[in-house]
């Protein structure tokens, strides 16, 4: 395989595009280094120095308010000066209207983009331009490209699954849900296939997984409670509505029937199993409430451990 | 790495730093805030010596280093801890070697960041020169000259015996 284009000649973090690729060391010190982060919060000043005097653009060419109010926090409480643009476009030009606002704003003196993108491949594609016209001392964070990944979210879940379940070499994990449409669950079984998981499943129906997803080592199920069994860690994906074309389901009440994780079909995992969700969900289609706001649920430390998580990359790339 | 033998005995200095300080701090409101990591050892040792109320504190100056621009970020795993509240104590900043000042200046800058101490002091085991900044230590019972291309490193063994080892770059 080629060099990955995220790590410097140092092998070094240069950007973070994907997990795809990045070797277990890199993950773990990530994780590493967002323990001490996730502290900052709990100061009188909920801030350190090390972005200071640093701009951070955060483009948003997708609508998005957690993952763009988290990345937003992370970099203040760097001390980054924060400038947040939402662009929403429908312009068959995207890569165009891409390039030319990045070029505008590296004149602006950028330190680094965060950007969401609704096409795959966006951010990659910002990454080598910048370098191709020398300016790769600006980092770009993929904050979630089109199909493709989402690695801060990839990360913050195995920092919260590390948290509650320390050593990933002994679980059984389950992704459920509208994994073809999920950049999510792409960032996820890279993630825990890299740090070594045994055992990774998806649970779906065939409408909504990508033909050939074995390949990516993971276990097929189409039967939610046969999947369900033993598992220690429940990942559940939303249901990405807005992405579906055509009658891929038969109703949301139906897919709730099946693949809503309930207290019944929870029950089937191991009784300490934890129960994740990348948000915002949509209760009564794959989550029930008994079991979002149930004891077995992480989801609301997923998202403050999401800010450690990202602020550990941002000083990681502007520190390389 | 060639070893010295002129390093001083850093349990001999764990001693010699509690008796200095024995005078100027008050049990029930001295607060010690160790450096990692071999300032955290030295902490430890202090507060049973000295026999203080207050848990000592813990801080990890990576996020407040003024070399982070040119360095990056220090793989470090290590939690800033302060157990106690900042705001109006005196507080024995304590490290293992005192050199540029810089990692000093690091950990006031981020103490204020809990709140504002109404003194702060500095005790050390050893100076070893090569200041950059206008810090000087409040306790210190030893000192020694070294060029750049050594450092003292304080080291910890299994039995939690502290000695120093010179590593030469």
């Amino acid at each position: 395989m080629q060099k990955s284009p995220q790590l410097n000649s140092h092998g070094e973090l240069q950007h973070l595009l994907t997990i795809e690729g990045l070797p277990r060391e890199v993950l773990t010190r990530i994780l590493d280094t967002a323990a001490p982060f996730s502290e900052v919060a709990e100061r009188e000043v909920k801030k350190v120095p090390l972005l200071r005097g640093k701009s951070v653009f955060n483009l948003f060419f997708e609508n998005s308010t957690r993952t763009r109010t988290t990345f937003e926090i992370a970099a203040k409480r760097l001390s980054a000066d924060v400038i947040n643009l939402n662009i929403n476009t429908s312009s068959a030009n995207k890569g165009e209207t891409l390039l030319d606002t990045a070029d505008n704003l590296a004149a602006m003196q950028a330190d680094m983009f965060v950007v969401r993108h609704a096409s795959s491949g966006a951010p990659f594609l910002l990454a080598q331009h910048m370098a191709a016209t020398g300016r790769d001392h600006i980092h770009v964070v993929n904050a979630g490209d089109g199909r493709h990944a989402h690695p801060t979210q990839g990360l913050l879940d195995m920092y919260t699954i590390r948290h509650y379940k320390t050593d990933f070499t002994q679980l059984t994990i389950a992704i459920v849900g509208d994994v073809l449409h999920s950049r999510v669950a792409r960032s996820q079984i890279h993630a825990l296939t890299t740090l070594g998981v045994p055992e990774v499943r998806v649970i779906a129906p065939k409408t909504l997984l990508p033909t050939g997803i074995e390949r990516l080592g993971v276990r097929v199920f189409h039967d939610m409670r046969e999947g369900l069994r033993g598992v220690d860690v429940v990942m559940m994906l939303r249901l990405q509505n807005e992405r579906m074309q055509g009658a891929l389901l038969p109703s949301t009440q139906e897919y709730f029937k099946s693949y809503g994780l309930t207290p019944e079909k929870l029950a089937l995992a191991k009784p300490d199993a934890i129960v994740m969700h990348p948000g915002p969900m949509n209760r009564g289609v794959e989550i029930d409430s008994a079991v979002a706001d149930g004891s077995q649920a992480v989801i609301l430390p997923q998202v403050t451990f999401g800010i450690a998580v990202r602020m550990a990359v941002m000083a990681m790339l502007a520190g390389n | 790495m060639p070893l010295s033998t002129h390093l001083p005995d850093a349990e001999a200095l764990c001693i010699a730093l509690a008796e200095a300080m024995r005078p100027h701090v008050d049990p029930t409101a001295t607060a010690l805030v160790g450096i990692h990591t071999g300032g955290v050892w030295v902490a430890e040792r202090l507060h049973a010596a000295l026999g203080l109320k207050m848990p000592p504190g813990s801080i990890n100056v990576s996020f407040y280093r003024d070399d982070f621009s040119q360095r990056g970020l220090h793989s470090n795993a290590k939690t800033s801890q302060i157990p106690f509240d900042v705001e109006g104590a005196h507080i024995v900043i304590v490290d293992d070697v005192l050199y540029t000042g810089r990692t000093i200046r690091a950990a006031m800058n981020e103490l204020f960041d809990y709140g504002r101490p109404a003194k702060i002091d500095l005790a050390v085991l050893t100076d070893r020169g090569g200041r950059e900044l206008p810090i000087a230590p409040s306790f210190c019972p030893h000192s020694l000259s070294l060029p750049a291309a050594q450092m003292l490193a304080l080291e910890r063994a299994a039995d939690g015996g502290l000695s120093f080892r010179l590593i030469t770059e």
